[in-house]
């Protein structure tokens, strides 16, 4: 019995030993195959060693890349060196500088008054009926090869017309293996600008180009009368070229006007935009074709342009590459640039031409955990720093400059530091009975609650000290802002020993009773006033915040009552104007004290579908505002902005924040970094030196193999004495 | 079983009828039409105008689960829930809110989350079972004490503890593989093994438990107790009989995951940067892409009444006695 019971059990066992010898001589062969040469965490394949890519991470998937419909900066990340609008701001210069790039000049607007005569540059606003800019383009500039523009040998586009099944089997434009390319024409310029008024698309800058853009609406609606409706979902091509528009008109093959009503001085910035990029028809022809969508054939998967790259791999659930346009068109690095760049050596590369990588490999890397390990680990090039790896990044010395840490510098890491053209402001709604209004209680209300809350504080505890404490509207950067002395807010701060010094709360405390509310307390109630915030960051990190941002009230003895909810929820408040008091942040457009001003300009205020959270209204700001917008850049200027400063500070329909500031590292191997916020078109300037990046490679990330033979040898320590003990068992009499 | 299988795919009917209706009412709790337009159109500069065009052009301008409006029928089918949901039951899951065809795009992130799923479950059961088998030929012995303590220490600590030690330990101190990352084909492979040895390891605790506590109950009864009488060595006991039935609720278990293992695993695939399944629904939730989140329920509500069935299926298969009727 016992032979017929062992026998089959001993074969059994026999084979399975050899399964699972084969398993782990597979598993072994597959290790090393997998593994190769060290690096052995290298997550790149070896045939990428040594060449002159960048690698970088992205921590969200990109929503649109069709110039039209993108609007944030992870978008522009990649579309910014794929699109080529007409201007560009310079590289090195400061304050922000807009430069050609593809056009031949910055154009500067002719004004003509309503029966179309040209007026003088410094003509009355009142009279000039339209503004009009002609843009002229550089001729020889191509597009990347493309099958969109792709012939047959008649001469006919050879996948404008495909079959239906021919679509149907397509899932990625490399199914269309032709290509080829066409000069950038005017037209091209012209067919993006109607497209931002084409409804479908849905251009979230429809509304605003509505209001400047000469005939924009009535277009909109035209082409929504005439347009084919959609097939299946699918909207048929629709060619722009066939109808007119008169905001935006071909002169010739290099050059366009596009009409402004009115005046409009900021819309120049807006050219140097990828709104305002060259869309080729043939792209749109393309794709759209019955069932191209439906396969994810898109404009806003594939985009097509004259910019230094081109997008080769589109998988933004895993990885972005650009590669290098062939075609580009032979721009050269800035040889002009600020005081102290030649000596950072940012001028080293002057004159040479552009791009100098070859690729730049983007990697999904949603925790920053992960991002910050393969960055110092140097499989990223540059990275930001996440809180948790500041202080092993960053320390302030006494004066409070930030550096790099020993550890950093020891591996050759570069830190970029500069103030963000945002603005964060706590906002009091002004049409709220306690905190609005532009009464003498509520203006010291506010002015007291403007004292207490220490954002030098918040920006210390919660930014890592990577902050300015705001004392107006502007941030540093923007024409309009001063520094030093004269640009403190004398409401909120004195100025001693060299530098701004935030009011006492003792006299915070007085202008609160000044208001009538003697420590706090509401004088109808004689309990202390309650005043309630809404916030948007409901979730378990915005609760220190929000205990902070209680202390700072409590110290004027009133209650904040915290209403945390989700971002949707605090956008509706806003629009409905039924919050009392609020954080709430703009990153500017463009940089020009427009951009800041009209989030406190009466016309705009939220409840009436505007920016001006705070739906702050003073007919004196609104009127300089109007004025100065139309005003170029100088002391004239100043002054007015001066004067609109004043008055809001003295108004305080906000308590300014802070400007936020951006750090961020790069490795020894990178070159040619400076912060530029305005410009999104950076990555053609970057210079890399590869052979540097391997070394270092290798040098940081040797295989320690140790811990394998630990784990093997802890496990055979256990192993024996649980053999011998089922040894002796089994040798033993039965249970 | 024949009869069994269509009455119970039959009162599937009911069953994913509701999880969608429940599933379209939490979304539009937290999420109107209005914040999905938002989301898609930005934060800035965004009119009323341009919101209610892009509600009409992706059909959320409709009243969200009745319209008083209409007349007859069009009262329940003229309504976001009726126009939403009806192609779901085709398996069309239509294209997302940002104009992807989201069955092109399960189809291929599936693929990922299995190249982790299927070899943790694997090499899990393996490693489970072997280690549940020791433990209970170890029984009452110190081996058995000291692996339970270690097993209830393994599984009071968090996934995501195992998750960023695993990239610490491996990927950072020791360079062994990438810390994060995913390719396609053969070079997959080095992206795979640590979060299949993190998978593996975050199981161990929960899974020996279990298995441990199946091979228990086998080994306490009758039949086992007459093999030992007869002579029989533990070994082949453990081995030969508690094995082969401890093995009945083990399978059967794991064929009811088997179909939700498509699904993916949510924080693994975020933390190692895996273009699965699970990190598709987390980003749709995140980019309130209604689309994509009503499709993902459906598909796992789906897979799990499959897996229910293929669990009761696999009963009559490994136990005889069992009969669906």
């Amino acid at each position: 019995m016992a032979k017929v019971t062992r026998t089959p059990l001993r074969s059994g066992a026999a084979g399975l030993r050899q399964i699972a010898i084969a398993m782990l001589a597979a598993a072994a062969a597959l290790l090393v195959a997998g593994c190769g040469a060290p690096p052995w965490n290298n997550p790149y394949p070896e045939s990428q060693a040594g060449g002159n890519i960048l690698y970088g991470a992205f921590t969200e998937r990109p929503k649109h890349l069709d110039p039209v419909r993108s609007y944030s900066s992870n978008e522009y990340a990649f579309i910014a060196q794929i699109y080529e609008p007409p201007l560009q701001y310079h590289l090195l210069k400061r304050p922000y500088t807009l430069v050609p790039l593809t056009a031949a000049a910055v154009p500067e607007p002719t004004y003509l008054d309503a029966d179309g005569n040209p007026l003088p540059a410094d003509a009355d606003p009142e009279r000039i009926a339209v503004s009009e800019y002609l843009v002229r383009i550089r001729p020889g500039i191509r597009y990347q090869p493309h099958p969109a523009f792709a012939r047959d040998a008649d001469g006919g586009y050879l996948y404008h017309n495909l079959p239906p099944g021919r679509i149907a089997g397509l899932n990625k434009l490399s199914d269309l293996p032709e290509t080829d390319t066409r000069e950038l024409t005017a037209a091209d310029y012209v067919y993006q600008i109607k497209r931002l008024a084409v409804p479908w698309l849905h251009s979230p800058i429809a509304g605003l180009m509505g209001e400047h853009i000469l005939g924009f609406e009535a277009f909109s609606n035209r082409i929504r009368d005439v347009a084919p409706e959609p097939v299946d979902g699918e909207r048929p091509f629709f060619d722009l070229r066939e109808h007119d528009f008169p905001g935006a008109e071909v002169v010739d093959r290099y050059s366009y006007k596009v009409r402004i009503d009115g005046r409009y001085p900021q819309f120049v910035y807006w050219l140097a935009m990828p709104f305002f990029a060259p869309m080729p028809w043939e792209a749109e022809a393309l794709t759209g074709q019955p069932g191209m969508a439906a396969n994810n054939m898109t404009l806003d998967w594939y985009p097509v342009g004259t910019g230094p790259f081109m997008l080769t791999e589109n998988n933004p659930n895993l990885r972005m590459v650009l590669a290098r346009n062939p075609n580009f068109h032979g721009e050269t690095y800035p040889t002009t640039g600020m005081p102290g760049d030649r000596e950072a050596g940012l001028l080293d590369d002057a004159g040479l031409p552009l791009p100098f990588i070859d690729r730049a490999v983007y990697s999904l890397e949603k925790e920053s955990i992960p991002y910050w390990n393969k960055f110092l680990q140097g499989y990223y090039d540059t990275s930001g720093i996440s809180s948790d790896a500041f202080d092993q990044a960053v320390k302030f010395d006494a004066a409070g400059e930030a550096g790099l840490t020993a550890d950093m510098r020891a591996k050759g890491i570069g830190l970029s530091t500069a103030v963000q053209t945002s603005v964060w402001y706590m906002g009091f709604n002004m049409e709220d009975d306690i905190v609005g209004g532009d009464s003498e209680r509520a203006r010291l209300l506010r002015q007291a609650i403007s004292i207490a809350v220490d954002f030098g504080e918040f920006i210390s505890i919660f930014a890592n000290g990577r902050g300015v404490q705001g004392q107006g509207p502007l941030p540093p950067g923007i024409f309009g802002h001063r520094d030093g002395e004269t640009g403190i807010n004398p409401y909120v701060f004195d100025w001693a020993h060299g530098r701004a010094q935030r009011k006492s709360i003792a006299e915070a405390r007085a202008l609160l009773a000044q208001a009538g509310y003697r420590d706090g307390r509401d004088p109808q109630t004689g309990r202390p006033l309650s005043i309630y915030y809404e916030a948007m960051d409901a979730g378990p990190d915005g609760k220190a915040r929000l205990n902070w941002m209680r202390k700072q009230f409590a110290k004027l003895g009133i209650e904040l009552i915290v209403r945390a909810t989700d971002y949707n929820r605090f956008q509706e408040k806003m629009r409905e104007g039924t919050g009392q008091v609020f954080m709430w942040g703009w990153n500017a457009d463009y940089p020009d004290p427009e951009n800041f001003f009209f989030l406190l300009y009466g016309p705009n205020r939220k409840i009436d579908g505007g920016e001006n959270a705070a739906n702050y209204s003073n007919p004196r700001l609104d009127r300089l505002f109007e004025r100065m917008k139309n005003m170029p850049d100088g002391p004239e200027r100043q002054a007015v902005i001066d004067e609109m400063t004043e008055i809001v500070r003295h108004d305080a329909p906000w308590s300014f924040g802070f400007y936020p500031e951006s750090f961020s590292l790069h490795h020894q191997w990178v070159g040619n970094v400076k912060p530029n916020l305005m410009a999104n078109n950076t990555l053609k300037y970057i210079s890399l030196e590869s052979g540097v990046r391997e070394t270092q490679r290798t040098a940081w990330n040797p295989p320690v193999l140790w811990p394998l033979g630990a784990v093997l040898v802890v496990l055979a320590a256990g192993a024996l004495p649980a053999i011998m003990i089922a040894r002796r068992r089994e040798r033993s009499a039965a249970l | 079983m024949s009869a069994y299988i269509i009455r119970r795919l039959l009162y599937a009917i009911p069953i994913l009828i509701g999880v969608n209706l429940i599933t379209f009412v939490l979304f539009f709790v937290v999420n109107s039409p209005d914040d999905m337009a938002r989301m898609q159109l930005g934060d800035k500069r965004v009119t009323a105008e341009a919101i209610q065009a892009w509600k009409a052009d992706h059909g959320y301008d409709r009243p969200l689960l009745y319209n008083a409006q209409a007349e007859g029928t069009d009262k329940l089918t003229d309504t976001i829930f009726f126009e939403k949901s009806l192609k779901l039951f085709a398996f069309d899951f239509g294209t997302s809110d940002s104009g992807r065809d989201i069955g092109y795009d399960i189809r291929q992130r599936m693929w990922p989350s299995l190249a982790i799923a299927l070899p943790v479950l694997l090499v899990g059961l393996a490693i489970n079972i072997s280690y549940a088998l020791m433990i209970v030929f170890f029984r009452a012995t110190y081996i058995d004490v000291g692996s339970v303590v270690l097993l209830v220490a393994m599984m009071s600590i968090s996934g995501l503890f195992y998750i960023i030690g695993g990239q610490f330990l491996v990927g950072k101190l020791f360079h062994l593989v990438p810390i994060s990352g995913y390719d396609t084909g053969l070079d997959a492979f080095k992206f795979l093994i640590l979060p299949v040895i993190v998978g593996v390891v975050g199981g161990i605790g929960t899974g020996t438990r279990l298995y441990r506590t199946f091979f228990l109950e086998e080994a306490n009864r009758d039949y086992v107790r007459t093999a030992r009488a007869k002579g029989l060595r533990e070994r082949i006991v453990l081995f030969r009989h508690v094995l082969k039935n401890a093995l009945i609720p083990i399978l059967t278990g794991v064929v009811a995951v088997l179909p939700l293992l498509f699904m993916g695993a949510l924080i693994t695939e975020s933390f190692f940067g895996i273009p699965g399944l699970g990190s598709y629904t987390i980003d749709a939730i995140n980019r309130q892409d209604f689309a994509i989140v009503r499709a993902m329920v459906f598909l796992g509500s789906v897979l799990y009444i499959l897996g229910l069935i293929l669990t009761d299926i696999s009963y009559t298969m490994v136990d005889p006695r069992v009969r669906l009727s």
